[in-house]
């Protein structure tokens, strides 16, 4: 898979590529600032970006607004978005910019190769993952109408979904069997009137809609 | 026939010196004000008498506006009649109990004045109104009317500000003790700040840094003997590091939210509005962005108000409304919680009074139990043109 980086240290730029390189994935352009990432994202041979948000040279949010541009320009181009602070806002702008193919991780989860990689992986694959603080923030506030028809536990399965974690993964972390989840995940989507589609789909709808409320 | 002589190029700012008949009008407006003035000048003497046994305060929580509402009108005129702006003297009155207010009101000298101007308004200055009027009305006086009313009314409204409006040296001494007090305040404000931000690195991540470099040296030493207990280690470095990043996260949040840098005020609104437990509306009446340390004052004087929002008000929703009158920019915090707040009692409403006090802003509270709050934090300042966006600015 040929992807776009855009990291503005130098250290970090080298140690993620070295990163994505040494789990197959193929670095086209490794970029520093926001006009060379704009033009590099321009390129149809780029499969997925992982971008930084703060770019040179404004030193903004330079970079998610380069994703955001790319992922208008090419519907569903798959971007995953790193930062040294993660915003419930900007976590709503990046996926208002088109359907599920996004990823928003605070740059240290990067230490977790693993887990790192994998998101990387699924957001290429057309999945939403979010970082586990901006999932929080959303569970602090207080819920409203469709939301509310979900239970306690529902709700906790949504925040795994959100998070880009698939059914396996989820059942791990609540200690219940696959059938169980998959079982939430349909009174989910009948909850939340998401009619049958593709499950990929739904899903992503799903955590759209939690996100919205 | 045409005029030789070239009338000095008008100042836009300033409307044209009103017409005769509109200075007669004034002067109607004078001798019927006089009446109330009257009235409110033996109300405000009879209030000061009797503040000892309290019934003053009630008597003067009524006269004292309406005397200062009744000369404001005769400010206004007399600004338009001599063509020169006076201001409002009056100190601010922003905050605190009802006999704190009662305080600045009566150590405040333009109270007294507004009293003896009053003596002069409702004698000698309505003998003047009422002169200016007769001429015009009597028909046989009319050449005098013409000839006169200018004269009279620039003089009566010279008297006026004699008593209305504070001279120059007045004004800059009443402003170097409204700097001095603030700046005091500003820099005990910042010297908190510093030793704050100091204990929190030495207790944050200055602390896990050492226990970091400390897992680290140990696991150094056990690779040979104990390669299993050594990656145990490391692992612990892991997790102590993101937990260092997250508290230097925190603390950089504190100094200036990232989200702020980025998006200027009003999106770094919208980020706390959306951080928030209950539903906040931000209602973004701004167009370009303040003065960067202007935008962090107030960013975080909204941000105390939210937190206090959160903490006290048992409401069920709440909005922010940011706007600029072209001189002040405003923001107003309202909740629809329990109310009753006391803005002289918590530290951090303090804090956001002083910040915003280095500024000249204000800040005002209203706050009746049952609700609902409604917090105004003003701040004269000019806005910046719209930020174009990054992408376009040149490298």
């Amino acid at each position: 898979m040929r992807l776009v980086l855009a990291e503005d240290h130098a250290l970090l730029r080298a140690g993620m590529t070295q990163l994505l390189e040494s789990n197959g994935f193929t670095i086209l352009h490794a970029v520093e600032d926001g006009p060379t990432l704009t033009e590099a994202l321009r390129d149809p041979a780029a499969d997925a970006a992982v971008v930084d948000v703060r770019l040179p040279p404004t030193q903004t949010d330079e970079g998610l607004r380069a994703a955001i541009a790319a992922r208008v320009a090419r519907p569903g181009f798959p971007v995953m978005v790193i930062s040294q602070y993660v915003e419930h806002l900007y976590a709503r702008e990046l996926l208002a910019s088109g359907e599920g193919a996004v990823g928003y991780l605070l740059k240290d989860r990067v230490s977790d190769v693993a887990e790192f990689v994998d998101g990387v992986r699924r957001v290429a694959a057309g999945a939403t993952v979010l970082d586990p603080e901006v999932v929080a923030s959303i569970m602090a506030r207080r819920h409203t109408q469709p939301l509310d028809r979900l239970t306690p536990r529902e709700r906790e399965v949504l925040a795994l979904m959100a998070e880009g974690r698939g059914n396996a993964a989820i059942a791990a972390h609540l200690v219940v069997t696959d059938k169980a989840v998959a079982k939430h995940i349909n009174n989910i989507f009948a909850k939340l009137d998401l009619a049958a589609a593709e499950d990929d789909h739904r899903r992503v709808r799903a955590v759209l809609a939690w996100l919205r409320a | 026939m045409t005029t030789t002589i070239q009338a000095p190029p008008p100042d836009p700012g300033s409307p044209p010196p009103p017409s005769r008949l509109r200075l007669t009008a004034y002067a109607l407006a004078q001798l019927v004000l006089a009446v109330p003035a009257l009235a409110f000048l033996i109300l405000g003497v009879v209030g000061a008498a009797t503040l000892v046994v309290w019934v003053g305060a009630a008597i003067l929580a009524v006269s004292v506006p309406a005397t200062r509402w009744i000369a404001d009108q005769h400010r206004l005129m007399a600004a338009r009649v001599l063509g020169i702006p006076v201001p409002r003297p009056y100190r601010p009155v922003t905050l605190g109990r009802p006999v704190e207010a009662l305080l600045v009101v009566l150590r405040d000298p333009m109270t007294w004045r507004d009293l003896a101007w009053s003596v002069w308004a409702s004698t000698f200055g309505f003998a003047v109104a009422l002169i200016c009027l007769l001429e015009l009305l009597l028909v046989v006086t009319f050449p005098i009317w013409w000839f006169g009313i200018r004269p009279k009314m620039r003089a009566r409204s010279a008297v006026d500000l004699w008593f209305l409006a504070i001279s120059r040296t007045e004004h800059l001494e009443q402003r170097v003790q409204v700097l001095t007090e603030t700046r005091a305040d500003l820099v005990d404000h910042s010297a908190a700040e510093l030793r704050r931000l100091e204990r929190d690195l030495h207790d944050g991540a200055q602390a896990r840094l050492v226990a970091l470099s400390m897992s680290l040296g140990l696991a150094d030493q056990l690779f040979a003997e104990d390669p299993e207990r050594a990656r145990r280690l490391v692992s612990d470095a892991r997790a102590t590091t993101s937990a260092a990043i997250g508290d230097l996260r925190s603390v950089v949040r504190g100094i200036h939210p990232p989200v702020l840098a980025d998006r200027g005020l009003v999106g770094a609104v919208q980020a706390l509005a959306l951080d928030m437990a209950l539903p906040v509306r931000v209602d973004p009446g701004l167009v370009g962005r303040p003065s960067a340390p202007v935008e962090s004052a107030v960013y975080f004087a909204v941000a105390e108000c939210l937190t206090n929002v959160a903490k006290h008000a048992r409401a069920e929703r709440a909005w922010v409304v940011l706007s600029h009158d072209g001189a002040r920019l405003r923001a107003v915090v309202g909740d629809d919680g329990s109310g009753g707040a006391d803005p002289a009692r918590g530290s951090g409403m303090l804090g956001v009074r002083r910040r915003l006090a280095a500024f000249d802003g204000t800040m005002a509270v209203s706050s009746p139990p049952g609700g609902p709050t409604l917090v105004t934090l003003e701040v004269p300042c000019d806005l910046s043109s719209p930020r174009t966006t990054p992408s376009s600015a040149p490298a």
